[in-house]
């Protein structure tokens, strides 16, 4: 659905800051999450895991902890059907270990008993025989030929003939001759760089109540960021039929990606299944961290080549990513977005996948976008620095703009990199003066954005308010949003309409709260409903004028004759009509689905100034702002809530946060003591500048917002810290101790 | 064993029965029905599950269920009245201190706990004060602004 271009309407809602319906249960403690649900004769459910990072399994003796007082049932891989599709089979074996253990923290078995107490203990008196094999968690040590196999067979069709077994992915995207592109060059930089996995870290561990009847119904309770996904993979998973598994979207606590997944909700359900009984599963935060989606670790090598004026002649990466234990195409999306903020005659990237003993990669924001441009724009900044060049200025020069054919293929329409750009630089923070010691740093970031499958109904109520009802898990003011660009187009106040996420049996298919696509996607689809609402409204008004529905028009919440022609008559407002639906063919709704294309990508950049203390390595970032195009802000305080939210993620993956392995592959620091996400007293405040270059694609203008933030503060930040310490960093996270090591390397 | 406590939560004597190793926050949630306090590590790392403990501030997860015995806890469920909220509750709703919320319970009573000791912070004093409180979502900016406002209107109060 294309913009309204020709609307040039005034917005009287959006773009407003109410407060948000589900705010209230949120600041009493009231909202329900999904631990804080309890059934009649629950059971608690535990899960038992691997301690080895790669061991086959040889066997499971299961008769102690049977037989346990307590101990009501019990299930192993083997309760799992095994899907003949590779994407769900691979979930299945993720859920409950099969032949192999392929990660430290891979389920093995679990258990449903009387109480947690009991649950743990009969988790102890599981024999779990294990012939523990290599592993490797490395990315480049897995790409070699004489790696542990992880799991053999699993490369696609575009791997050529020769890789090491690992090795699943092969991508390939740009366009021009990149070699004529650096004969061109004054100067041509090429760097390596490796990024750590991290973690999406919400605060609310995975967890769900389950109940299944030997009927095969089924009831799931669970926090998840896509009802309808669960229901997919769960049914599939337990063998039984989409239509009597209803799946219930708790609050959400988080979920940044990493809850687009399934992973304990098919164990509840077996369990449940097996016992008769409602099963509680919920996860420790030991468990978050092992077994569920970190990103990918990445090792990358970027080359570009630059004129003495500052254009980039030519652009070359190589990105070597691991997903973990099972094939993970994720570096598609880095190799694509690694030069997109650029507009270049000649630009190659090509990717790898290979397989490590680390669990499953899941979506963190933007995934695999980050690491790609963190490498691009570090090189893009050494570049500036040795031809004293503005780095501002020369991305400006080289900025992507509508006509640019992007580095991945298609001609970008309607952006706003170069707006972003100019704001930035006219910016007081960009010239603000440092103190010794401080650095300014800054990047681009790009993310794709989302459309997908979305169903919404909107119903008219007698009284004259509107009920709308949505298949998206609100995960940071969703809810708001949506009501507010209902009442716009039905031009009635935000108070009359509310909002609520409905369960799998109460609606149609929706895609998953993810690309981004919320605001935009169910946006777009809550409009569509509101004008099948107002087609139907403008006809009941029609027919209690006796003239033709073509005659009348909806303006300011009410039906108007459409012109002096259609006859006179006073507005019938939406309260008005909906009062007599009953009299005038029934009650009115509106509805839409659709698979909403025309998500624009979304631009940002980032500045930030810092100081490094030289002495323990530590960084402090002293003040950040971020500019991002909002297409259009539906809600201003929750589009700066990602801004800011996405930023600080950033912040902290640059400086702190990592998954770290021990030579015995197993995960040193599964807690929030020894991963560290960035606490209120390391920040500064982080300023907004939302700019609003409307979407082509959405009636409004929206793009999504949630998943750019992340991007640029990875390069944004070890772009000051190489200015602070005169030496480029090269590797993520720049931790005290990685800082020291290179300042002490390059003083030696 | 199981161990009978009596306390009182939120100015409400109750009683429950618990086991010895169970802790303070599992007994509010679990014996309780009181789920407004949350656990997101059960090591004390994120403040999730923050009360006050005789007016102190704690980790309930790092509480045992039985020190509860003769104490006065605080929970985010006692901040509201019945028909008003507590200035800080209505702070975070008006700068939209919260995005997922499953920290916000945590944060109003560690925020709370800070404005009766200090009721003129800093910027900076409210950020470390707050640094044991993990949010994921905010990065943190709106949530200091709003404390700052709940401050400003209790003083003028």
């Amino acid at each position: 659905m294309a913009f309204d271009s020709h609307q040039k309407r005034e917005f009287k809602q959006v773009g407003t800051r109410p407060p948000r319906p589900d705010g209230i249960d949120k600041v009493t403690g009231r909202a329900l999450y999904g631990a804080d649900v309890s059934a009649p004769g629950m059971l608690t459910a535990r899960i038992l895991r691997s301690p080895h990072p790669h061991a086959k399994i040889v066997a499971i003796d299961t008769s102690e902890a049977a037989a346990l007082p307590g101990v009501k049932g019990i299930v192993t891989g083997a309760d799992f059907a095994l899907p003949d599709d590779e994407f769900f089979a691979d979930i299945a074996v993720n859920v409950m270990a099969r032949d192999k253990a392929l990660y430290d923290g891979h389920a093995v078995a679990a258990v449903a008993a009387i109480s947690p107490a009991v649950a743990a203990e009969a988790l102890k008196r599981i024999k779990v025989t294990y012939e523990v094999l290599p592993h490797v968690t490395d990315v480049d040590a897995a790409m070699r030929a004489d790696a542990p196999v992880v799991q053999p067979g699993r490369a696609v069709e575009t791997v050529p003939a020769g890789m090491g077994a690992n090795v699943t992915h092969f991508c390939e995207f740009g366009h021009g001759d990149v070699a004529d592109g650096f004969a061109k060059a004054d100067l041509v930089v090429e760097r390596s760089f490796r990024t750590a996995a991290t973690h999406q870290g919400y605060i609310e561990p995975h967890a769900c109540l389950a109940s299944m009847t030997a009927d095969g119904k089924a009831d799931l309770w669970c926090c998840t960021q896509g009802q309808f996904n669960v229901r997919t993979i769960c049914a599939t998973l337990l063998g039984i039929e989409a239509s009597q598994l209803r799946v219930s979207a708790s609050e959400i606590g988080g979920g940044f990606g990493g809850k687009t997944t399934v992973f304990i909700e098919p164990v509840a359900l077996a369990l449940s299944r097996k016992t008769g009984k409602p099963v509680k599963l919920v996860m420790t935060r030991d468990e978050v961290f092992k077994a569920t989606g970190p990103t990918v670790s990445t090792s990358i090598d970027v080359k570009i080549g630059m004129t003495k004026d500052g254009r980039i002649t030519a652009g070359e990466a190589v990105l070597r990513y691991s997903g973990g234990a099972y094939p993970c195409g994720t570096v598609d999306m880095g190799a694509q977005a690694a030069f997109a903020a650029y507009d270049l005659a000649a630009v190659r990237t090509t990717g790898w996948n290979a397989l490590t003993n680390r669990p499953k990669e899941a979506a963190y924001r933007a995934p695999g976008a980050p690491q790609a441009i963190y490498a691009v724009e570090s090189v893009v900044d050494e570049l500036c620095l040795a031809l004293k060049l503005d780095p501002l200025d020369v991305r400006i020069r080289n900025a992507a703009r509508k006509g640019t054919k992007s580095s991945y293929g298609p001609t970008f329409d309607d952006i706003g990199l170069l707006a972003t750009l100019e704001a930035a630089k006219a910016h007081p923070h960009y010239t603000a003066p440092l103190k010794p010691g401080q650095a300014r740093g800054l990047s681009c970031g790009f993310w794709f954005n989302f459309g997908g499958n979305t169903c919404v109904s909107l119903n008219v109520n007698t009284d004259g308010t509107v009920g709308v009802t949505e298949g998206n898990p609100d995960i940071g003011g969703s809810r708001a949003s949506i009501s507010l660009m209902a009442a716009e187009e039905l031009g009635i106040e935000y108070d009359k309409v509310r909002t609520i996420i409905a369960d799998t049996s109460s609606l149609g298919y929706n895609d998953v709260t993810d690309g981004s696509r919320v605001t935009f996607s169910v946006g777009l689809a809550t409009i569509k409903a509101a004008r099948d609402a107002i087609g139907k409204m403008c006809g009941r008004a029609a027919k209690i004028w006796g003239i033709d529905e073509d005659a009348v028009e909806w303006r300011d919440g009410a039906a108007h004759p459409a012109g002096p022609n259609a006859g006179q008559f006073p507005p019938m407002t939406l309260a008005e009509i909906a009062a007599v639906s009953f009299q005038t063919g029934g009650p009115i709704a509106g509805h839409h689905e659709v698979n909403v294309d025309g998500a624009g990508v979304s631009f940002g950049v980032h500045l930030v100034d810092l100081e490094v203390d030289s002495e323990t390595g530590a960084t402090k970032v002293l003040r950040y702002t971020v500019f991002q195009d909002a297409g259009r802000a539906v809600h201003p305080d929750y589009v700066e809530g990602q801004m800011q939210g996405g930023a600080v993620q950033g912040i902290g993956w640059a400086l702190n946060e990592e998954y770290i392995y021990g030579r015995d592959g197993r995960l040193q620091n599964a807690g929030f003591l020894d991963y560290r996400v960035p606490v209120a007293s390391d920040l500064p405040p982080i300023d907004t500048v939302i700019l609003e270059i409307p979407n082509p694609g959405h009636p409004y203008g929206v793009r999504g917002v949630g998943e750019t933030p992340i991007v640029p503060p990875l390069a944004a930040i070890s772009n000051a810290v190489s200015r602070a310490i005169g030496v480029r960093m090269q590797e993520l996270p720049m931790s005290p101790p990685r800082i020291l090591k290179t300042i002490r390397a390059a003083r030696a | 064993m199981s161990i009978s406590v009596s306390t009182t939560v939120n100015g409400d004597a109750v009683d429950f029965i618990c086991n010895p190793e169970e802790s303070l926050l599992d007994a509010l949630r679990g014996r309780l029905g009181l789920t407004g306090s949350k656990e997101g590590c059960g090591t004390g790392d994120c403040g999730a599950c923050s009360v006050t403990l005789n007016g102190r501030l704690v980790c309930s997860c790092l509480v045992l269920a039985v020190e509860a015995e003769g104490a006065e806890i605080g929970t985010v469920e006692g901040l509201a009245s019945a028909d008003r909220l507590h200035p800080l509750q209505q702070a975070f709703l008006d700068h939209a201190a919260l995005q997922c919320g499953v920290c916000t319970p945590g944060i109003l009573v560690a925020a709370k706990a800070l404005l009766e000791k200090n009721p003129d912070p800093s910027d900076e004093d409210v950020r470390y004060w707050l640094a044991g409180n993990l949010c994921r979502c905010t990065g943190y900016d709106k949530i200091v602004r709003a404390v700052q406002s709940a401050a400003a209107q209790m003083r003028s109060a």
